[in-house]
This record gives C-alpha cells, sequence and structure tokens, in this order.
C-alpha cells in the first residue's frame, strides 16, 4: 500500500485482499498518516485491491469518521463491481464522495 | 438431491484463516466450472460468515471453526460455516443492516452481504453452543461429476 499527499489532498492506493485481517493495519497506517499531513481531503484507491468484504466498509466508515471530525473530506475512486454493489449496502454514497 | 461432492475443514479461529477459507471454498467450487463471477461471490459470502466466528464466537479466546462444502445435483452447492462458541440469542437482531455488537470498525453488514451474495442464508444457533450458517448457491458450470 503506498500513499501520498499533495495539496493538502492524502491518496491512499490500497492494494490486495481487504478482509477483517489486513484491515487493522491499513487502518493503522492511514489514521497515523491524517494524524501527521493533517489533509482536507482523503482519497482511497481500491484500483488494486483483488478481494473486498464487508471489512472494507468498516475501513472506510472509520476514517469517515476521522476525517469528518476534523472537517475534512472523503472521496473512494476504483471501486470495481462487486465491492460497489457493498458499498451500495452501506448507505455511505450519502456521506462520501464515490468516483 | 443427490450429493456429488464434499468437502470438510476445520481451522482455528485465527483471522489469518480468513483468506484461507475463502481459497479452499472457491477451489472446490471450481471443481465444477463456476463463472469467475459466481466464484467471487461465494469467496465473499464466505469471508463474512468466517468473519463472525472469528469476531463473535469465541471472546475468551480462540476456539475452532469448521467449514463443509457439499455439492448437489444440479450445481447446487452448499457451505455449512459453524462454530461451537457462544452463539446468538437474537438471530433477526443479529441479521439487521448495520446491527453490531463490535466496535472496532465492524460495519455490521456481514448477513447484509451473505444474502446478497448467495441464493439463500439459513442461520441455526444455541446460546452457549454456537451457530451454523449455511450458505446455498446455484452455479451455472456443468456437472462433472
Amino acid at each position: 500500500m503506498k500513499m501520498q499527499c499533495k495539496n493538502k489532498i492524502l491518496t491512499v492506493f490500497l492494494d490486495g485482499e481487504i478482509d477483517h485481517h489486513s484491515a487493522p493495519s491499513v487502518r493503522n497506517a492511514v489514521d497515523e498518516a491524517i494524524l501527521s499531513d493533517s489533509p482536507e481531503k482523503l482519497e482511497l484507491d481500491f484500483s488494486a485491491v483483488t478481494f473486498m468484504d464487508s471489512s472494507g466498509i468498516g475501513l472506510i466508515m472509520g476514517r469517515y469518521k476521522l476525517m469528518n471530525g476534523r472537517g475534512g473530506i472523503v472521496r473512494v475512486i476504483g471501486l470495481k463491481k462487486r465491492d460497489r454493489r457493498i458499498v451500495e449496502m452501506s448507505g455511505l454514497k450519502k456521506l462520501i464522495e464515490i468516483g | 438431491m443427490k450429493k456429488l461432492n464434499t468437502f470438510r475443514l476445520s481451522f482455528p479461529s485465527k483471522s489469518l484463516n480468513e483468506g484461507f477459507s475463502r481459497a479452499v471454498t472457491a477451489a472446490f467450487a471450481a471443481l465444477c466450472d463456476p463463472t469467475v463471477e459466481e466464484i467471487c461471490d461465494l469467496k465473499t459470502a464466505v469471508s463474512e460468515a468466517v468473519t463472525n466466528c472469528i469476531v463473535h464466537a469465541y471472546p475468551n479466546g480462540e476456539g475452532v471453526v469448521y467449514i463443509e462444502g457439499t455439492l448437489f445435483e444440479g450445481n447446487i452447492l452448499k457451505i455449512k460455516i459453524r462454530d461451537r462458541g457462544v452463539g446468538i440469542s437474537d438471530i433477526k437482531q443479529a441479521m439487521e443492516p448495520l446491527y453490531t455488537t463490535a466496535g472496532d470498525d465492524r460495519s455490521g453488514l456481514g448477513f447484509c452481504v451473505m444474502e446478497s451474495f448467495s441464493d439463500k442464508v439459513g442461520v441455526r444457533s444455541t446460546v452457549g453452543k454456537g451457530t451454523v450458517v449455511t450458505l446455498t448457491k446455484k452455479l451455472s458450470g456443468k456437472e462433472k461429476l
């Protein structure tokens, strides 16, 4: 997983499988970057994600809460059809931008 | 319905085994030549059920998760995911979207995802004894067995 912060936009390039096993290390790394870089926008790029279950939703929700509490926004990009279906079930579309 | 093939798997309730259980189930289903889409659906549903066992069933430590997969005539696949954990006192409530008793970024969508990615989800549970989730999915490939 790679991250870059430019012009107050923190972009996280997620990769591999996102499940309950892998999500905590992603969460910790992203939260640490949010706290140190103080971005105005968090962009989660799912293009290189090969598998995601509802742990991915938890990951997005948790980061939304953190960013929202700091006055920032979240954008999710690169979701595949299947992952998009899970995101739609969650109602997250009302809270975050989905590209 | 006539049974054509079956597998049994048991493993400790370690999160590392979530990917392992998905891979085994996918390999078993692949024997009857389903679509990639169907395999992915199955992996997602199994992942949710196994994660539930790992997160909820054994709050005081590690237990065992059991999976039994059976392929029936007509390419109907049933996957039973079982634990001998604490059980669910109110199944209806547990299956409600966004309901969760776990913090830690859990979304409460596990059963919704299982229902969306399988044809049928059955849940039986006894408090103090454990839970069995049965996922049923018809696969489109040709019967090979």
